[in-house]
């Protein structure tokens, strides 16, 4: 365990960086390059996970912790996986249309748990593919295959039929039923969902689709910030681990004269105001303790959970200001705001690794810590699981506040370019 | 199936039922020799149909009122007062079960006594339906017909086989539930806002089908009631019409509650075995059964507009949307008007009300005032009540107008801390780099009170930047509204007018 108040910051985020690449490490099966969805046994693989596992590699390369042999095997392996594996829709197949069932079975690579063909979880599988392919530019056979398999991977994703006959992207479909009958409504992580769906020379999205989106926002002055609201920390990272938003406007950030990057870092000082309010007077929380984010935490179907009184939401996506909020913070989403609020998330990262250390075992955030619903020995509940999604963002947040080099890698990446273009960005480095 | 409440038969006779009859359906009643002609005759004795023929006989017209079953339609017999009654109960019985979050002892056997409940109900309806009385239409001077009105002209109708001539008439029959069409709910029956004020016992499990206003109301009241309570609506949130924030608030409020929350879920089909309801439900791939022993259903109203013979006076109507009208509440008859539920999109009783005040200046008096000029609030009334007035975000997007919203949640108001009452918001709405209220919503204990304060400011041309002047008392929930009126004037220090201040201030 780290004793963060002796380190650096350097070492303090080294150390908490490379104990989440070996969550990748570790979650991985090598015979097709699929990634765990959390630590838990029988865990069926994530396609977001493997996004943020494919993105995890370069960084291993340049840092070190991993031959660039071994990481173009890795990257390859899942590559071909996908690129070969069955799209026929059906309800064990593995994808449809170019995209993927959320949930597969990491053995097999067919769809579990009835899962739903998921647009935006695609999308971030695709984003760490492009990452790669952006990364590994030797005029090797090897990393030209990979570059050629994430090519086809993104140019047969038909974004256009993912709107079905709706104004924006559905969130997911399935064989059972068609699409599921709901879309994207209100800020959340899905830019990076709308720049490669309009980026694609090969089946962008109807025109207006993103404004028909961004039509849904609410910008909002709260706690005297203004911004885009969303409550869960998640959608105001996810997509910002991929694509570097200083200074790139939309229509929507230019008539407010704002952009998405300093709007995640209000989002952040938004949630430090929270959590030093603390309205639901929570045991932990202050100015240097808070993380709401969607992530697990105690339920009420729990047997060993005392609860007195309390709902709890098990896993959830937890916002503020107007929850949910059981009690449950996650470590790892308050330090992935590290790029937006250096200062804020730091001193974060520092105060809760102090206080509730239970929260880190082997330097990795588990995915969500309760202080409300101590045991008798004064520990906070800790959830048993770690989850990839943690893992991968804590771990391109830190390199991308280091270095920034995910946002390199992916500023020259023509297919974001176009996207973010074609959505109305202009400015910046764009 | 229970019988329709507002008809005469099905209403049980304790005496609060039988002093709400006398007031508003004497059984001794005898119609009175139709006039001549009448100045107005108003079709409909609700909301609608009661202010304008106390408005337009105050004013001196010669005004008949027409209604076949009871005065005060809806809204005072089987909608707002009876609804709002049990709710006040049901939240009675909330704050009791958490009497220790208020520092409170929890009283020690919490029973609910459902029939004492609904007798209190009636109790308030009947006192409450005096303002609705036929003596009150009397001494105004309103002739009152009770029947099945049907026109016969452009200019006449029958009623209970008198003919009655007019130079004006208004429309307002209201309207009715909306039953959804699910392959054996008739059959197993069912209720709705029409018949289930007419429940004598709590049943044990209940399936709210519809999370609409009425649908949502319901099922929080007869959860705390302490009915196994499940809501299925076929959306991904409550009130569909209402912010999102709104709407998850009030389904977390849902699930604090207890009651079994199924969204995006369609009630598929209903049958009867060993005495209870078998409901199939889907949501999306995913099929279920719920047994219960009754169904309520809030899934939509429809007007009320057939057996009028309308083709005879020309007023062209559409059985979903109801009588045809101008801004002007004017129907394709120039003579004919409408009002409230019979025509209007927005279904509720202060609408009727507005909308009747509209077409008696407009018919009688050579008005020209506008439905659309109106500013119409609304609120459901669960627990924490929701209101809004004005424009939403999306619509004023739609518009092309910039928005931005002054968040105040009521965790930051201190009558609210005081009170424990800290779920929900403040949201006003204003145009971008203006103070101009564009509209508002309220999540809150006590919204629908709140939300006056906004639409007052609205329909007065008031800003936030007025409304930063105004003194609220202190402490009040509605200081709400003056906390985003103050964070619309922090906005307006920008770091230019900083940076002069600190000069001047450098003495």
């Amino acid at each position: 365990m780290i004793e963060v108040c002796e380190l650096t910051d350097e070492a303090l985020l080294d150390g908490l960086q490379r104990a989440a690449f070996d969550y990748f490490l570790g979650a991985v099966n090598p015979t097709n390059g699929l990634v765990a969805d959390n630590s838990r046994e029988n865990s069926p693989c994530s396609i977001a996970v493997v996004g943020f596992a494919l993105s995890s590699y370069p960084v291993a390369v340049e840092r070190g912790w991993m031959a660039r042999a071994d990481a173009v095997k890795r990257s390859l392996s899942v590559l071909r996986f996908f690129h070969d594996s069955d799209q026929s829709g059906s309800a064990d197949a593995t994808g449809y249309k170019g995209f993927y069932y959320h949930f597969l079975d990491v053995h097999t690579g067919t769809r579990v748990w009835r899962s739903e063909l998921s647009m935006i979880d695609t999308a971030l599988l695709i984003a760490g593919a492009l990452t790669a392919s952006m990364y590994f530019i030797a005029n090797t056979p090897e990393e030209t295959e990979l570059r050629e398999l994430v090519e086809a991977l993104y140019l047969r994703v038909d974004w256009r039929w993912s709107q079905g006959e709706a104004a924006t992207i559905r969130q997911g479909w399935k064989p059972e039923c068609g699409f599921l009958h709901y879309g994207w409504d209100g800020y959340d992580e899905a830019i990076v969902l709308y720049v490669l769906a309009m980026g694609s020379p090969t089946h962008p999205l109807k025109d207006g689709c993103h404004e028909a989106w961004t039509a849904t926002y609410q910008w909002e002055n709260l706690y005297g910030y203004d911004f885009l609201y969303a409550g869960p920390l998640f959608v105001h990272q996810f997509s910002h681990a991929w694509i570097d938003f200083r200074g790139i406007q939309d229509h929507f950030m230019r008539e407010k004269r704002c952009d998405y990057f300093e709007n995640s870092r209000r989002a952040a000082q938004i949630q430090r105001e929270y959590a030093r309010r603390n309205p639901h007077e929570f045991v932990g929380y202050d100015e240097n303790c808070w993380g709401f984010t969607a992530g697990d935490g105690p339920s009420d179907e729990m047997p060993e959970v005392v609860n007195e009184r309390r709902h709890l939401f098990g896993y959830a996506a937890r916002g503020v200001p107007y929850g949910p909020d059981d009690g449950t913070l996650s470590g790892s989403a308050a330090l992935a705001s590290l790029p937006f609020a250096p200062e804020i998330a730091l001193c974060a990262a520092r105060n809760m690794g102090q206080r509730f250390p239970e929260m880190l075992s082997a330097n990795q955030y588990s995915s969500g810590f309760n202080a409300s619903l101590a045991s008798t020995d004064r520990r906070p509940w800790v959830s048993s699981g770690k989850f990839g999604l943690d893992q991968g963002i804590v771990l391109m947040m830190i390199e991308n506040y280091r270095t920034e080099l995910i946002w390199k890698l992916m500023r020259g990446c023509p297919y974001i370019g176009s996207g973010l273009r074609r959505t109305g960005f202009r400015g910046g480095w764009l | 199936m229970l019988q329709r409440n507002t008809s005469i038969a099905a209403v049980s006779q304790d005496a609060h039922e039988c002093e709400r009859l006398e007031n508003l359906h004497p059984s001794e009643w005898r119609n009175p020799q139709p006039a001549d002609r009448y100045n107005l005759v108003v079709i409909g004795a609700g909301p609608a149909g009661m202010v304008a023929a106390h408005a337009a006989a105050a004013l001196g017209a010669k005004v008949a009122l027409i209604e076949r079953e009871l005065l005060g339609g809806d809204c005072l017999n089987i909608g707002c007062v009876p609804s709002k009654t049990i709710v006040r109960t049901s939240r009675l019985y909330a704050e009791m079960r958490s009497a220790e979050h208020y520092g409170a002892q929890i009283p020690a056997d919490i029973r609910v006594d459902f029939a004492a409940v609904m007798q209190r109900m009636r109790r308030v309806r009947a006192r409450i339906s005096r303002v609705d009385s036929i003596e009150r239409l009397s001494a105004a001077g309103v002739d009152v017909f009770f029947g099945e009105a049907r026109f016969t002209a452009t200019d006449a109708l029958t009623v209970d086989g008198a003919r009655l001539r007019f130079r004006k008439a208004m429309i307002a029959t209201g309207a009715r539930p909306d039953t959804p069409s699910i392959p054996g709910l008739v059959e197993a029956g069912f209720l709705t806002n029409e018949n289930v004020f007419d429940l004598t016992e709590l049943p044990r499990r209940l399936l709210v089908i519809g999370g609409g206003p009425l649908g949502c109301e319901l099922a929080q009241v007869f959860c705390r009631f302490g009915a196994k309570t499940t809501i299925a609506q076929d959306m991904p949130l409550f009130l569909p019409k209402e912010e999102r924030d709104a709407a998850q608030i009030l389904s977390d409020a849902f699930a604090r509650d207890g009651i079994e929350v199924r969204l995006n879920t369609q009630a598929v089909r209903v049958r009867v075995e060993d005495g209870q309801k078998l409901v199939d439900l889907v949501s999306d791939d995913y099929k279920s059964t719920v047994a219960v022993d009754a169904i309520l259903t809030g899934t939509g109203r429809l007007p009320n507009v057939e057996g009028l013979n309308l083709e005879a006076a020309g007023v062209e109507c559409d059985a979903i949307t109801g009588v045809r009208v101008n801004d002007f509440l004017q129907t394709s008859n120039p003579r004919i008007y409408a009002a409230g539920d019979a025509c209007l999109e927005h279904k509720f009783t202060h609408t009727a009300d507005a909308s009747a005040r509209i077409v008696v200046q407009n018919a009688l008096f050579l008005g020209r005032q506008r439905l659309s000029a109106l500013t119409i609030p609304w609120c459901t009334y669960t627990d924490p009540e929701i209101a809004h007035v004005g424009l939403y975000v999306r619509q004023a997007r739609d518009q092309n107008i910039a928005v931005k919203t002054f968040t105040i949640p009521m965790h930051d108001v201190d009558r609210a801390i005081a009170d424990g009452e800290e779920t929900g918001f403040a949201k006003v709405h204003v145009k971008e780099r203006t103070d101009r209220i564009l509209g508002a919503t309220v999540v809150a204990s006590h919204a629908g009170d709140m939300i006056n304060e906004i639409t007052l400011a609205m329909v007065a041309g008031i800003g936030l930047r007025t409304l930063a002047r105004v003194i609220h008392a202190y402490p009040t929930q509605a200081e709400a509204i003056r906390q985003a009126a103050d964070a619309y004037s922090r906005t307006r220090l920008t770091p230019t007018i900083h940076s002069l201040l600190r000069r001047w201030l450098a003495w």
